[in-house]
């Protein structure tokens, strides 16, 4: 028997120390993402129409926003239509994260879990192929995601046209959706990268962060059910180019210009600042707040799972 | 049974192992040197955070953070009635007169400012952030620097460390704050905050090196829960578009 054979009770002298020090090296093995991500959405989910404030909208994007009217909404067959991935940066609602393996342990798919409103994104890591650019394109898109170092990184395409706000600023089906998974603890940032050759002039930047949480997140209702909300069959409501009534509802709201509410890439830049400085007048008390005025119960919208102290 | 000429097997499997070790050895070695103050702080294996870069704001917080936010307007945050209390009292003109126009530039509030950054090592163990926007600078000290106990700042102590796992990017925590303004309509932190921000580097497949930074306040003493978000600046080429303006109580 020889002497540096792995035996009970004997040492492989160099294995032991390669065990020791590898115990000791960072690992940089794939981050488990898995649970239940509440939402901590601080900013502005008070949704006005025409605010494009801040999206690298192209003219043409700006005449599709434009022309909108919310009540498209209330078309039958759109009544129930879902929001496409883009939902996960405008939408107030939490995550909940699962994977799936193969027998080998190998993570076959990741998938964050639907919204009511929101088809579940599956991510698919097994190595397979993106669609031909001729595939349908679906609600939920196709997915395809890979490890950059300790992030994991999603690709979305064949998303069917959809909102970038749900006050009908939007993106065109030739849109991609690149997403980091950014953990940091019991932190989650999303930071995503919206690219659309149609309807904006610069890709779209969105980061938004999570933590996790021991509650569960849940669906919020249950299936949608189609019903009457009063458009006449056949009518497609909209407005014609310069006659959406909307189009200062953020100069009366906030005193926000039109020239920023309409967007623009120039609109994500600190230098905007400064075109828009001297016409504005602080107001001096807020009315329009969601009904979400002062007070120790301000917070985060209903459904939202927010973290607690720690 | 072993043939004269041919390798001892178990010798060269040994030898093999002894080579992985010593190899490991120096691997740990040098990241040691990375965790230990100086050779420690700088980017060997991390991401290089130095250069300018400019804030992208294209969420729907545009309006709290491009123009100021009407008075009263609290929406998504959660306030203590002490923190409410402050807010509802804010006064701009009244800040300016005590010379407090600085109150929404603090550390807690300044990343959200649009502006430029120019990050760079001013030693070996401390990396300096300087910001346009309000003149600031910040200060992110890596090793075994010790806070100070005495004067509080708008920006703070900052102790820095490179994260070894998730998504291995800079850890920085921020306490002796002055009492400032998470919002520039006087939403308050106190003194007694903590701020924890991570800092990710992205490389868009454009070309585009984007920095995450993504932050959580907790302040028992002004919030209920803590202030949590996350913003985003873009890598640029070099310093022009570098305005640095005066702390503004109104703008």
């Amino acid at each position: 028997m020889h002497s540096s054979s792995i035996l009970p009770g004997k040492i492989h002298l160099p294995l032991f120390a390669l065990l020791l020090i590898t115990a000791r090296l960072p690992a940089f093995a794939e981050i488990d993402l898995t649970g239940s991500w509440a939402s901590v959405s601080q900013g502005d989910d008070i949704l006005l129409l025409a605010d494009y404030t801040g999206i690298p909208y192209s003219e043409a994007g700006r005449a599709k926003a434009l022309s909108y009217s919310q009540s498209q909404m209330s078309v039958p067959e759109r009544v129930c239509l879902f929001y496409p991935q883009t939902q996960l940066f405008g939408g107030p609602f939490g995550l909940r994260i699962s994977k799936d393996t193969a027998p080998d342990g190998k993570v076959v798919a990741w998938t964050l879990a639907g919204w009511e409103d929101r088809a579940p994104m599956t991510i698919w890591m097994d190595g397979r192929p993106q669609p031909s650019k001729n595939a349908p394109h679906e609600r939920t898109g196709f997915t395809t995601g890979h490890w950059e170092g300790d992030a994991l990184v999603s690709y979305t395409t064949h998303m069917k046209t959809g909102f970038i706000r749900r006050n009908g600023a939007q993106h065109s089906d030739q849109a991609a959706l690149t997403i980091h998974f950014l953990r940091h603890g019991d932190l989650l940032t999303l930071a995503a990268t919206l690219d659309d050759p149609i309807y904006l002039s610069e890709p779209l930047y969105w980061s938004r962060s999570f933590h996790q949480t021991r509650n569960q997140v849940e669906q919020l209702d249950g299936p949608c059910v189609q019903g009457d909300e009063g458009v006449e069959e056949g009518v497609v409501p909209h407005y014609l180019p310069g006659q959406n009534p909307f189009i200062d509802e953020m100069n009366k709201a906030f005193h926000i210009p039109v020239v920023a509410s309409q967007g623009g890439a120039a609109t994500m830049y600190p230098e905007f600042r400064k075109k828009i400085k001297d016409g504005f007048v602080i107001i001096d008390k807020c009315t329009r707040c969601g009904g979400r005025g002062p007070g120790p119960g301000t917070g985060p919208p209903p459904g939202d799972s927010s973290p607690p102290r720690r | 049974m072993r043939f004269i000429g041919m390798p001892d097997t178990t010798l060269v499997r040994s030898s093999g192992l002894w080579l992985a070790v010593a190899g490991l050895l120096i691997i740990q070695a040098l990241m040691a040197a990375q965790t230990r103050g100086a050779d420690a702080a700088k980017p060997a294996t991390h991401p290089d955070l130095t250069g300018y870069w400019v804030s992208v704001v294209t969420t729907l917080d545009w309006r709290f953070r491009m123009v100021v936010p009407p008075k009263g307007d609290y929406f998504g945050l959660r306030m203590t009635p002490a923190g409410v209390k402050i807010a509802d009292a804010w006064d701009p003109a009244r800040d300016e007169a005590a010379g407090e126009q600085c109150k929404s530039y603090g550390a807690a509030a300044i990343m959200r400012v649009p502006g430029r950054l120019h990050i760079a090592w001013s030693d070996d163990t401390t990396l300096r952030v300087d910001i346009d926007a309000g003149t600031q600078t910040r200060l992110f000290h890596f090793g075994d620097w010790k806070e100070r106990a005495t004067d509080l700042t708008w920006q703070g102590d900052s102790i820095a460390q490179w994260e070894t796992t998730g998504s291995g990017g800079l850890k920085v925590v921020t306490t002796h704050m002055r009492s400032g303004y998470l919002r520039k309509n006087g939403v308050p932190y106190s003194e007694n905050a903590i701020m924890t921000e991570y800092f990710d580097m992205i490389r868009e497949s454009n070309g585009d090196v984007r920095l995450i930074v993504s932050s959580n306040v907790d302040d028992p003493t002004y919030l209920q829960q803590p202030y949590t978000n996350s913003v985003q600046f873009k890598k640029q080429p070099d310093g022009s578009g570098w305005d640095t303006t005066p702390c503004s109580a109104r703008w």
